[in-house]
């Protein structure tokens, strides 16, 4: 692991000399690089960090944090790999949440619009209080998502949790124990598995392949010699 | 300088651009430009490697120093396993995932370990989308042509006909686990073209494709109930008299001790090397790619392939410093975003393939037509805005809303403002040699996914990676799980290490690195 210090990326010249910034990271007061990411900030304090950072590019939702600004109360969340620290910023990563995930097989469900009540009773139970949204570093509507759920508007589903990545923010804070994360990839899945129109070209192109119809074609290409092969490449355009 | 000063010159020549059509490169242009700016032909990055598989033959000194490298394991460490099963699996990212379904569903007991959380890896951030010849212009045939025109006429015939041909079927077998495709009105999957293909034939999420694709996948991986170890980073594979792989020894890391795995077969499905950062470049890559699953093959003596070529993604961003290396999808230049230098000028076809726009981008930074960035790096304008200009405002917001959030975060809208770009590590070409069923000359070790090779020979085409992850996941997790049934678990041992370290100490022991790396050393030593 962290044992040489020699491809350190932080000790870049334009973090050399930088201004610095005192943050506060799960209570400790550290000096860092203004503007420097969370995860940044978090190995030049020295910390090995294992748990908490995944894909570093914000789309795996590993890196979910806490934080507070300067003298603001207001606590808020944010993907730690996407986010500039400031000066005061007070910041804590999320352990995992210990939320509960349904088991099912996709294909197999009869019905899924309600089923979903047999896999996660607690969704109609949603309050409307927000919390959910509010705490979303994606900025879905996610309560809107769970009441769509909950009405059958699968598609409608769907399309707002394209941008979720599953980091788990809105669970902790909903009063009414729901997963809204769960629930919709629940639903997205049920959406593309039972409701979307079947690709007709796909079923096509799969029954051509296994009726041969590109055979002639391989036997022709395959037997060429490297010149040749790479002539006919220049061709295809 | 101010950067939004120097990027008028983007929206002051957008008109005349927009009439522009640049050619492509003649082959041999092409071959001159790469040979001069492309990193792979940078000799001072390369050395030989010492002894091993591939004894005498390059790779950068990153790898090769990694490759010559020492196990952590001790010779004496106590072998008893902690689990038994028919497959193992070595990483959670889409190969990992797809390897453990197929082996699973195939009704072989399955273990997947994984560095990091499950799906927490590449896969995730592929934004551009898979290949696969559905439309009704294209066919695997053309699939094949131009992905070997692509590599440089060097990839695996063998391996790259499996792959074209078995693309519809899983582009099914996806859809009927829930994956979310785009579609046309007539409920067709959408295609669209990426760079160096001759027909559209990029199927897509949105911009979140590997977002998709995992979130569904990873889904499946615990609705089956597939056995999981997460956390736990594979330092070495375990041998038979006859050398044959038969398990793996982990370091759990979180508490440091480690698990011992006996399995029948090992599927290894560890990723890339974006983060050894070779040649000092930023990277697109996941925290874990480090090239582990290269280090414990070659240990074992498995043979590598085009372990001298990578890929350098054309467009890493530059500015605002916090993004740097994170990857600009291709997509916005499918789409018609134009790639302009300091003085206003385009200078390469965009859909050219990804070695030739790169080189030129290193072209035209190292000639003095770069924008340097406050902090001193270099780039050239990817004009983003010009898309709402071709297709009507909104076009960006909408097509590419991933990376619209990306940049807003740091105050940039690029539906308005051009961003600034510069090569990113992105890819490698190779890894370890493997057959059609995914299975390297070690027997019942297979490996998946971008730490096999031979495939993209010397230059992946966007898009490919994705559906060999998912073909060869379940081509080595059927064959793995095939093979359990009439198997014995074979004996667990070190014989392997044994021979590596005769060979590395009559080499002198120089390399005087543990391998593998498992993370990068990015923590800064205070005090
Ligand atoms: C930003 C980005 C965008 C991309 N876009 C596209 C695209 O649009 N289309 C496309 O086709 N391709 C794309 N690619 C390439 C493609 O995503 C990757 O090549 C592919 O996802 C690799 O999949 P994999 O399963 O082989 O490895 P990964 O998905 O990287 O998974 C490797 C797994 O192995 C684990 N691991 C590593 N070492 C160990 C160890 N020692 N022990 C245990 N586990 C270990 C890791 O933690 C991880 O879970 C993109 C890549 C990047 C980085
Ligand atoms: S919906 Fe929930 S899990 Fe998904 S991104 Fe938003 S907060 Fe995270
Ligand atoms: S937090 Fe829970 S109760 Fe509140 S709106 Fe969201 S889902 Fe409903
Ligand atoms: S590390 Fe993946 S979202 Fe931040």
């Amino acid at each position: 692991m962290a044992t040489d210090d020699t491809q350190n990326v932080i000790d870049q010249p334009e973090v050399m000399k930088p201004r610095m910034a005192t943050i506060e990271i799960a209570g400790k007061k550290v000096e860092v690089p203004e503007g420097i990411t969370v995860v940044k900030a978090m190995w030049y304090a020295g910390i090995d960090v294992v748990r908490g950072i995944g894909c570093l590019g914000g789309f795996c939702g590993a890196c979910a944090t806490y934080y507070r600004t300067k003298d603001d109360p207001k606590v808020r969340t944010c993907l730690a790999c996407q986010t500039a620290v400031q000066d005061g910023m007070c910041f804590t990563m999320m352990p995992p949440f210990p939320a509960r995930k349904a088991t099912y097989e996709i294909q197999k469900l009869q019905d899924p619009k309600q089923d979903l009540f047999n896999f996660y009773p607690e969704a109609p139970l949603c309050r409307n209080c927000n919390a959910c949204t509010e705490a979303c570093p994606q900025r879905i509507d996610v309560r809107e998502g769970v009441w769509k759920a909950v009405f059958g508007d699968f598609k409608s589903v769907s399309e707002m949790f394209m941008d979720c990545v599953m980091c788990g923010m809105c669970t902790p804070v909903c009063i009414a124990d729901i997963a809204p994360n769960l629930v919709a990839l629940y639903v997205s899945r049920a959406q593309g598995a039972h409701f979307a129109e079947k690709p007709i070209g796909l079923d096509t192109r799969i029954k051509e392949i296994q009726d041969g119809r590109f055979n002639d074609e391989w036997n022709n290409i395959l037997k060429m010699s490297d010149k040749e092969l790479a002539e006919h490449c220049a061709t295809v355009r | 300088m101010d950067i939004h000063a120097l990027q008028q010159i983007v929206h002051r020549t957008r008109d005349a651009r927009r009439k522009q059509t640049i050619p492509k490169f003649s082959p041999a242009d092409r071959d001159q430009l790469i040979h001069k700016y492309h990193p792979d032909f940078r000799a001072s990055a390369y050395r030989s490697i010492r002894f091993g598989p591939n004894e005498g033959e390059k790779t950068v000194v990153e790898l090769a120093t990694l490759l010559e490298g020492d196990s952590p394991i001790h010779d004496d460490l106590d072998l008893t396993p902690q689990y038994q099963t028919d497959v193992l699996v070595i990483g959670g990212g889409g190969a990992g995932c797809a390897a453990a379904l197929h082996a699973q569903g195939a009704g072989a007991k399955t273990i997947l370990a994984t560095k990091l959380r499950l799906g927490d890896s590449n896969s995730v951030m592929a934004q551009g989308g898979m290949q696969v010849s559905v439309a009704p212009e294209d066919s695997p045939v053309t699939h094949f042509l131009d992905t070997l025109k692509g590599g440089h006429m060097e990839n695996d015939h063998a391996l790259l006909k499996v792959m074209v041909e078995e693309g519809p079927s899983i582009a099914k077998w996806l859809l009927e686990l829930g994956v979310l495709f785009d579609r046309q009105a007539d409920g067709n999957l959408h295609v669209k073209k990426g760079g160096g293909s001759s027909k559209p034939r990029l199927v897509t999420c949105s911009d979140y494709t590997g977002l998709e694709i995992m979130r569904v996948l990873k889904d499946e991986v615990l609705n089956q109930k597939i056995q999981l170890l997460e956390f736990a980073a594979a330092i070495e594979l375990l041998s038979d008299d006859s050398g044959a792989c038969t398990g793996a020894i982990f370091k759990d890391l979180d508490n440091q001790r480690h698990v011992v795995v006996a399995a029948k077969s090992v599927i290894l499905a560890t990723g890339g090397i974006g983060r050894l950062h070779i040649q000092g470049f930023p990277t697109s890559n996941h925290y874990g790619a480090t090239g582990d699953g290269l280090c414990l093959s070659y240990r074992m003596g498995a043979k590598l392939a085009h372990i001298d070529t990578f890929q350098y993604h054309p467009s890493g961003a530059v500015y605002p410093e916090q993004l740097i290396g994170a990857l600009v999808t291709e997509g916005i230049r499918s789409e018609g975003g134009q790639l302009v230098n300091a003085k206003g000028d385009r200078f390469v076809n965009e859909l050219d393939t990804r070695d030739v726009v790169s080189s030129s981008i290193i072209r035209e930074c190292e000639e003095g037509r770069g924008i340097r960035t406050m902090s001193g790096r270099v780039g050239v304008w990817l004009d983003t805005p010009i898309l709402d200009a071709e297709h009507g405002a909104g076009t960006v917001e909408k097509h590419f809303p991933a990376m619209m959030l990306q940049f807003e975060r740091f105050g940039i809208d690029i539906s308005k403002d051009p961003v600034l770009i510069y090569p990113t590590l992105h890819y490698q070409n190779g890894g370890v040699k493997i057959d059609t069923n995914s299975e390297t000359n070690v027997k019942n070790l297979f490996v998946a996914g971008e730490a096999s090779g031979g495939l993209h020979g010397r230059n992946r085409l966007m898009g490919n990676s994705l559906l060999d992850l998912m073909v060869y996941g379940k081509r080595s997790g059927l064959t793995a799980a095939g093979r359990a049934g009439s198997m014995k678990q074979g004996k667990l041992t070190l014989k392997h290490l044994e021979r590596f370290r005769a060979e590395a100490k009559q080499h002198g022991n120089v390399s005087g690195v543990i391998s593998p790396m498992i993370l990068p050393a990015y923590t800064r030593k205070v005090g």
